[in-house]
């Protein structure tokens, strides 16, 4: 093994059990060094330090180059100093390096044009969101406790710059790009956990602000559900395995925002139960989301590395020739598509629940956010269900869709990466069934962010109670599943038994003979209705060569699905940015001497400017 | 959460007579029809023989496969515990149940999708597509029947709205005309039918019987849309005979609808659900009023 893997599951191990202690004791640990670890910050340092153990592991093997590891462990560490830093200038530090450690993982090597142009993509986006937080944080800075106009300019700023990290809509045009450049287990680590600290710096800034207003909450909420719907149609659209997952990180950053923006808009109505439940949804999500994702990413490069492939319409019949992937990649599909017996439900289930409890409550001013958060999330929920029956289905089941080669067998991923990937999809199942006994934990988190809101701690302990009793009847219902299922596989096998079973017959093919694996349904036809049903929105281009004559050549269809963002936005925006900074191209002639004689101006009339 | 025991019996009830149902549809169609039709426990015989029967599986197929045919039930009879009848407690309840028992429904849908994609037919990958489809459209305007369901405050008109609204989706979710036929010969227009083509014994009895308690549920769910607006059955026996007769009208409904409209096209049919999501929209804004 090599000793990056070592010294980063051994850190992280270490790093988790005073995490967790400050997460069960609520007792913070403070740093003269601008170091606070509080309930919020100890929440966020488990989710790194867990995931981040399992992506190490799931490596160990496979990944050989020091420079990786020693860049994967900068960006451990990074991450872990992000959340723990109080003082701004150590925090841009962690974060700034954290940008520079992924930036440098995504760029994998630079070997590959592909990875290089998504580096850079990933390497402007994050300095533009660096940029809108410096100046959140010398807003805030300048004008402690300030309202009005600056406090307004700061949030917004704080959204844009976080939200660019965390892949919020419009800003997310990086996080396609670069996910699915980096190896499986950096970009399990990046879309499952760094784009969280987003999400950490966001309620991070609300906090400094002082609150937030109602509008925040609604503009929160506004950002989520387009994260959440457009992220998951434009996820439906893609054929590149990874990009299919990096599109869902949007989607589930959008659900974690409606759980956030439900939680400030509860806050500022004074509605106590929607303002706990929005947030600690939210919180939870992130949890959830950095489980499952890092679970699904890992299948998708353990897919990768076995196949050199991430095309899904290349694929099929993997579960034959890689069994645990498939089985561990088909509990992440259920728990991230939101569906009982898995986490994902159980945090998507707290935002439902603040939402029918306002309802039940009879507060009918706040009817109308519980419809547009119930609704968006069952289309995102529905949406996504059917974007990973498509993904597991297409790579996972049927019969390999190119054939295969033989010099280079397809065979199962390493044991350690089937350990890594079985602990997250075990956790997706202990999370959910011990949820009941464990969302309490959630009240710390959550009262660091509401300190100073009007709500305490006892407060958010009630509300939390009172939804664990409904969690308690989930967590039953889950257990039943299970046993109902377990109870079904029983009778079919005692009905079965001293029959004739055949087990080696073809498909039915409804009469036509001699099916051919070419013959399937590929990724792209399964999400044709829905695409074009969205195709306003994802604009998906396709280019068909029909079957012409008697005697018809080859004929050819393909789809491209671009990204409205990008292609309305970023592109035109950045490509008259270079046209007009081009005529400043004088200044750069190449000429040493000319540079110094540049700086030596600068410095003399800074003198001028200090000393007049 | 509240555990009520009593459920069990409206559950047995559900095991019981769930497979009634789709009979009922069928002489309610055979006479609109003008023929005799199939005896009326025909879904009883199916069921019976099916899990009689030996099993075939194609070589392509995996575990997944037969997974999905035992998921299927087991999430029915799970969600059976959370819907009560109109007037008394589910065997579970808690806030928010209903979304539970939303989900429980997914979740038997994505392990069929999944399944007819393990059998690498094209036909069934086409089924499991327009499944995908249509039950995402499908799944907000159901929630939000299922919160307007539970608002109570709402008068006349949102009632009826809920119901049509109501209507719209469990057709769809049930695959019956407008939005799928069962009844044709041609795979290729098929949706729900054409998913399950590769099931066969007990597998396929456990698939049909767990599609005739969904459609018991969804009836559970009219009955309560229409009744308890207009009036709250007191006593075991009154809930449970106004409880039966619903669910024969319901069926009758179904029937008639299956009798008097053709299938949609299928590029309608996103758009008569959004409609269901329209009604929802303005029940809503009648509720708020």
């Amino acid at each position: 093994m090599p000793i990056g893997a070592i010294v980063a599951i051994a850190g992280c191990i270490a790093g988790i059990i005073p995490a967790l202690h400050v997460l069960v004791s609520a007792l913070p640990v403070k740093h003269p060094a601008g170091i606070l670890v509080d309930q919020l910050s100890a929440f966020f340092l488990f989710i790194i330090l867990f995931v981040s153990a399992l992506c190490a592991l799931f490596a160990a093997r496979t990944e050989k180059r020091p420079v990786t590891w020693f860049f994967f462990n900068l960006l451990v560490a990074s991450m872990a100093l992000t959340v723990c830093a109080s003082d701004t200038i150590l925090f841009l530090i962690s974060w700034e390096t954290m940008s520079l450690a992924s930036f440098v993982l995504v760029i994998d090597g630079g070997a590959r044009k592909a990875s290089r142009d998504a580096g850079w993509i990933y390497f402007v986006a994050t300095h533009i969101g660096t940029a809108f937080i410096i100046i959140m944080f010398m807003g805030l800075g300048a004008f402690p406790g300030a309202n009005g106009g600056f406090a307004t300019v700061a949030l917004v700023c704080a959204l844009i710059g976080f939200g660019t990290k965390a892949g919020m809509m419009p800003f997310h045009v990086w996080l396609p790009e670069a996910h699915p450049a980096a190896p499986g287990f950096v970009s399990a680590l990046m879309s499952g956990v760094m784009i969280k600290t987003g999400i950490y710096g966001l309620l991070r800034a609300v906090t400094l602000a002082g609150g937030a207003p109602e509008w925040f909450g609604w503009l929160l909420i506004v950002a989520g559900l387009v994260s959440g719907v457009f992220g998951v149609v434009y996820a439906l659209a893609q054929h590149d395995l990874k990009r299919l997952l990096a599109y869902h990180s949007v989607e589930n950053i959008g659900i974690i925002l409606l759980g956030l923006g439900t939680g400030f808009v509860g806050l500022s109505r004074g509605n106590t139960a929607l303002a706990v439940l929005g947030l600690a949804g939210g919180l939870f999500h992130v949890l959830n989301h950095a489980v499952f994702k890092g679970l699904l990413f890992l299948g998708a490069g353990a897919v990768h590395h076995a196949t050199g492939t991430r095309e899904m319409d290349a694929l099929g019949g993997l579960i034959k020739k890689m069994p645990w992937t498939a089985f561990t990649f088909l509990v992440g599909a259920v728990a991230i598509s939101g569906l009982p017996p898995l986490n994902g439900f159980a945090s998507e289930f707290m935002i439902y629940f603040g939402s029918f409890g306002v309802l039940r409550g009879g507060d009918m001013s706040l009817a109308g956010i519980a419809a547009v958060s119930v609704a968006g999330l069952a289309l995102i929920g529905g949406l996504a269900a059917a974007c990973f029956a498509k993904a597991f289905g297409i790579v996972f089941l049927g019969e390999p869709r190119t054939k295969q080669d033989q010099a280079r067998p397809v065979t199962e991923a390493p044991p350690e990466a089937v350990l890594a990937m079985a602990v997250l999809a075990a956790s997706c199942v202990l999370i959910a069934l011990l949820a009941p006994l464990g969302i309490h934990l959630l009240a710390g988190p959550v009262s660091v962010v509401f300190a100073g809101g009007g709500i305490d701690i006892a407060q958010t302990k009630a509300e939390l109670a009172r939804a664990a009793g409904a969690y308690t009847g989930v967590a039953g219902i889950f257990a039943l599943l299970l046993i109902f299922t377990a109870l079904a596989a029983l009778l079919r096998h005692v009905l079965l038994r001293g029959r004739r079973v055949e087990h080696s017959a073809v498909t039915w093919d409804c009469g036509y003979h001699l099916p051919s694996p070419r013959m399937q349904y590929t990724a792209s036809s399964f999400a044709q209705p829905l695409v074009s049903f969205f195709r306003t929105v994802t604009g998906t281009l396709r280019a068909y060569e029909r079957p012409t004559g008697y005697f018809p050549g080859l004929s050819r269809f393909s789809t491209r699905t671009g990204d409205l963002a990008w292609d309305k936005f970023f592109a035109p925006v950045f490509s008259a940015a270079a046209a007009q900074l081009g005529r400043l191209r004088f200044l750069q002639q190449g000429g040493i001497h000319l540079y110094v004689f540049m700086i030596m101006l600068a410095l003399v009339a800074l003198l001028i400017r200090v000393f007049w | 959460m509240k555990l009520e025991l009593a459920g069990t019996i409206d559950v047995l009830i559900a095991f019981l007579l769930a497979p009634l149902l789709p009979g009922i549809i069928n002489r309610v169609k055979a006479v609109c029809g003008g023929r005799r039709g199939q005896p009326l426990l025909q879904c009883y015989h199916d069921v019976i023989k099916l899990l009689k029967k030996g099993a075939v599986y194609s070589r392509t197929t995996s575990h997944v496969l037969r997974a999905g045919a035992v998921i299927a039930p087991a999430a029915m009879v799970a969600a059976l515990l959370l819907l009560p009848v109109p007037g008394r407690r589910a065997v579970m309840s808690f806030t928010g149940d209903v979304v539970l028992w939303a989900y429980l429904l997914g979740v038997a849908r994505f392990f069929t999708m999944a399944a007819a994609l393990d059998t690498g037919s094209s036909f069934e990958g086409m089924g499991a597509s327009r499944e995908a489809f249509f039950s995402a459209l499908c799944e907000p305007v159901l929630l939000l029947v299922l919160l307007l369901m539970g608002m109570h405050s709402s008068g006349g008109p949102v009632a009826a709205l809920v119901a049509v609204a109501l209507i719209i989706v469990l057709l769809s979710e049930n695959s019956r005309i407008p939005f799928d036929d069962p009844n044709t010969h041609l795979e290729l227009t098929m949706i729900h039918e054409v998913m399950v083509l590769d099931h066969g014994g007990p597998d396929f009895g456990f698939i049909t019987y767990a599609a005739a308690l969904k459609l018991w549920m969804y009836g559970m769910l009219f009955s309560a849309a229409a009744v308890l607006p207009v009036f709250r059955p007191e006593g075991w026996l009154p809930q449970t005979g106004v409880f039966l007769a619903s669910m024969v009208v319901f069926a009758v409904i179904v029937g008639m609808v299956e009798s008097l409209m053709a299938r949609l096209r299928l590029t309608r049919v996103p758009q008569a659900i959004l409609a269901g999501g329209a009604l929802c929209v303005l029940a809503i804004a009648f509720a708020l009023r």
